[in-house]
């Protein structure tokens, strides 16, 4: 059992960075991983991966949605696809190739996307793409994680190939504290208990999992006990863990670098309103766009910063009938 | 050596399915099913090297995707005459619980299906993707995939046309069904598409051109794109007239999306032999 005590930031690196170290881990494992990138394979942090096995690499050029259907096709006969660009690009500009060739076929293609979020920075709204994680969750079928650090990104990469189906895995450029152990075990649909408290509950996923940390310590020091429950698989969502922490504390704060729109909020509001009505607090971008900045300057502009947190968590509390 | 009579008395028990397909739900895209019949038939019925007992990753076996999936009622028809699923199945087309849906999926478990294809210009990436793929793992075999002409408007058609000769994609071969005709009307009209011989051939494919409704024709030049192997990919500008079959169908994009009514059902029907026996429909 994690507590507060043991997230200490073991040193900083980014998401994407966990994505390579998982890839060439998983490509190590399976012979059948094959990955695709169109035209960011240094973004990617996959060199490690394309140097071991230039066999199992695919350039695809500026071509996205080509890269989706053949991604499908390489799948039909066993293959396990990863396609690789940034999340704006792994989504949006390609929904309709994803929902026809990949989840209505049932297609065995792990869509690995870097760049989510504010955390993006300088390159502005453009690429700070904010919907993707509802847009995804939408989708029949598919599995959507937003894994928070370097190990739990490289964890997540292992587990999506070695469960059968669509996924998709948003991870993100900035570096950022490595805070989970090593050793924790990553389950798909399964959420991870960060420290066990009885007025609040606080689900955060993705980079602001390590804000809901600091933030937690901040309360606690004011004595207010937060339940800070790691939410990495947003579908399925561990319904029965959400379920059991609001029920325990009767407030709840969700957290992520999304808009507040269709998201982690909205997955466990819906779960809650169904089981377990709570009052419920929302850190996630107000339904705007971005804009060019520094990650943590940007999120704390957009209220996503320790701060907005902790305000959030005092106004559940306070909202308890 | 093909036998060309025996594969034409298939192809008009095929175009027989096809109206009484599309007759029974009154709905669906008889006119480009009609003018493809020929190549289904000559594709599952003599050049492809299939398994009708069907398994999902094909070792061994050529493949064929259909992009333009609106032609649904030919694909279902030729795949149930050759032994994918029960010939009676083909009344439940576009019926509520059925597995043969307005256009092809996966999603059913129909036999014979490998993709989804409806939303157009998706097929060729994904038959890239299976022809990488066998490449990878040592099969030889081919990938075949069919798209419309006006599918070719699609802008991803044209990512995977650059992609395929950049790899060598030479186990390819993309058929595109040049019939002139989408549903605002010919395609020259609507947006014009130009030569797809200079386009292919400028984007380093092999070009072959045939005539789709000539069994013969269709036969000779489908072996020779699927045995062939010089490093590109191969794309058959394949000429049909839609309708092709039925006189009062046939070179109009009118019946590209419409069902006959009992009258001009009968009148199709009476204009193509009974071969192979009808499937059971009520009314007609």
């Amino acid at each position: 059992m994690l507590t507060l005590d043991k997230l200490q930031s073991s040193g900083k690196k980014a998401t994407r960075d966990g994505f390579g170290a998982g890839l060439k881990a998983a490509g190590d494992k399976h012979d059948n991983v094959v990955m695709l990138t169109a035209d960011l394979r240094g973004s990617m942090k996959s060199e490690e991966f394309i140097n071991a096995y230039p066999d199992r690499f695919i350039q695809m050029g500026i071509s996205e949605a080509n890269m989706m259907g053949v991604a499908a096709g390489l799948s039909i006969g066993g293959k396990i696809p990863m396609t690789t660009t940034f999340a704006n690009f792994s989504t949006g500009r390609v929904y309709d190739q994803i929902r026809q060739s990949i989840a209505y076929s049932d297609k065995n293609v792990k869509i690995c996307a870097s760049h989510a979020g504010l955390t993006l920075g300088e390159d502005g709204a453009t690429h700070q793409i904010l919907e993707d994680i509802g847009m995804m969750r939408m989708l029949p079928g598919m599995t959507v994680i937003n894994p928070c650090d370097y190990n739990q990104t490289k964890a997540a990469v292992q587990a999506i190939v070695e469960y059968e189906g669509p996924c998709y895995l948003r991870f993100g450029r900035p570096s950022w504290p490595i805070f989970i152990p090593e050793d924790t075990k990553f389950e798909i649909g399964k959420a991870l208990p960060l420290s066990e408290g009885t007025d609040v509950s606080i689900f955060a996923t993705g980079h602001l999992v390590w804000y809901a940390v600091e933030a937690a310590r901040e309360l606690e020091k004011e004595g207010i006990s937060v339940d800070l429950i790691n939410i990495h698989t947003i579908k399925p969502l561990d319904e029965e863990a959400v379920i059991a922490s609001a029920k325990k504390t009767g407030a709840v704060v969700s957290c992520e670098e999304h808009n507040m729109y269709g998201g982690l909020g909205s997955a466990i509001a819906e779960c809650l309103s169904k089981h377990q009505p709570t009052a419920q607090e929302y850190v996630a971008t107000k339904d705007t766009f971005g804009e060019s900045g520094e990650a943590e300057e940007l999120l704390e502009k957009y209220g996503l910063g320790v701060k907005d947190i902790i305000a959030a968590a005092k106004k559940a509390v306070g909202r308890k009938k | 050596m093909a036998d060309i009579q025996e594969l034409k008395r298939i192809a008009s028990q095929v175009r027989r399915d096809i109206i009484r397909e599309v007759y029974g739900c009154q709905s669906g895209h008889p006119g480009g099913a009609l003018g493809n019949t020929d190549l289904f038939v000559a594709l599952y019925f003599e050049v492809m090297k299939h398994d009708p007992s069907f398994n999902m990753e094909a070792h061994g076996e050529d493949v064929f995707f259909l992009s333009n999936g609106h032609i649904s009622p030919v694909f279902y028809s030729v795949l149930a005459r050759s032994g994918y699923f029960p010939v009676e199945e083909l009344r439940t087309f576009r019926a509520i619980n059925s597995r043969l849906q307005g256009h092809p999926t996966t999603h059913e478990g129909l036999p014979g299906i490998r993709i989804a294809s409806g939303s157009l210009g998706q097929g060729v990436s994904v038959a890239c993707g299976m022809a990488i793929q066998k490449r990878m793992d040592g099969d030889d075999r081919t990938v075949f995939v069919l798209t419309g002409d006006g599918e070719q408007q699609e802008g991803q058609i044209w990512e995977a046309a650059l992609f395929a000769p950049h790899n060598k994609l030479e186990n390819l071969v993309l058929i595109i069904d040049d019939n002139g005709q989408q549903i605002d009307g010919p395609t020259r009209e609507v947006l014009r598409l130009g030569s797809f011989a200079d386009k292919y051939a400028a984007f380093g494919w092999d070009v072959m051109q045939m005539d789709g409704n000539n069994m013969e024709e269709t036969i000779k030049v489908l072996q020779e794109a699927r045995a062939k192997r010089n490093g590109k990919p191969t794309c058959i500008v394949m000429k049909t007239e839609m309708g092709m079959g039925v006189d009062f169908m046939v070179g109009t994009h009118h019946w590209h999306g419409k069902a006959p009514n009992k009258e001009q059902a009968e009148d199709a029907l009476s204009q193509l032999e009974e071969t192979l026996g009808d499937f059971p429909e009520e009314g007609i």
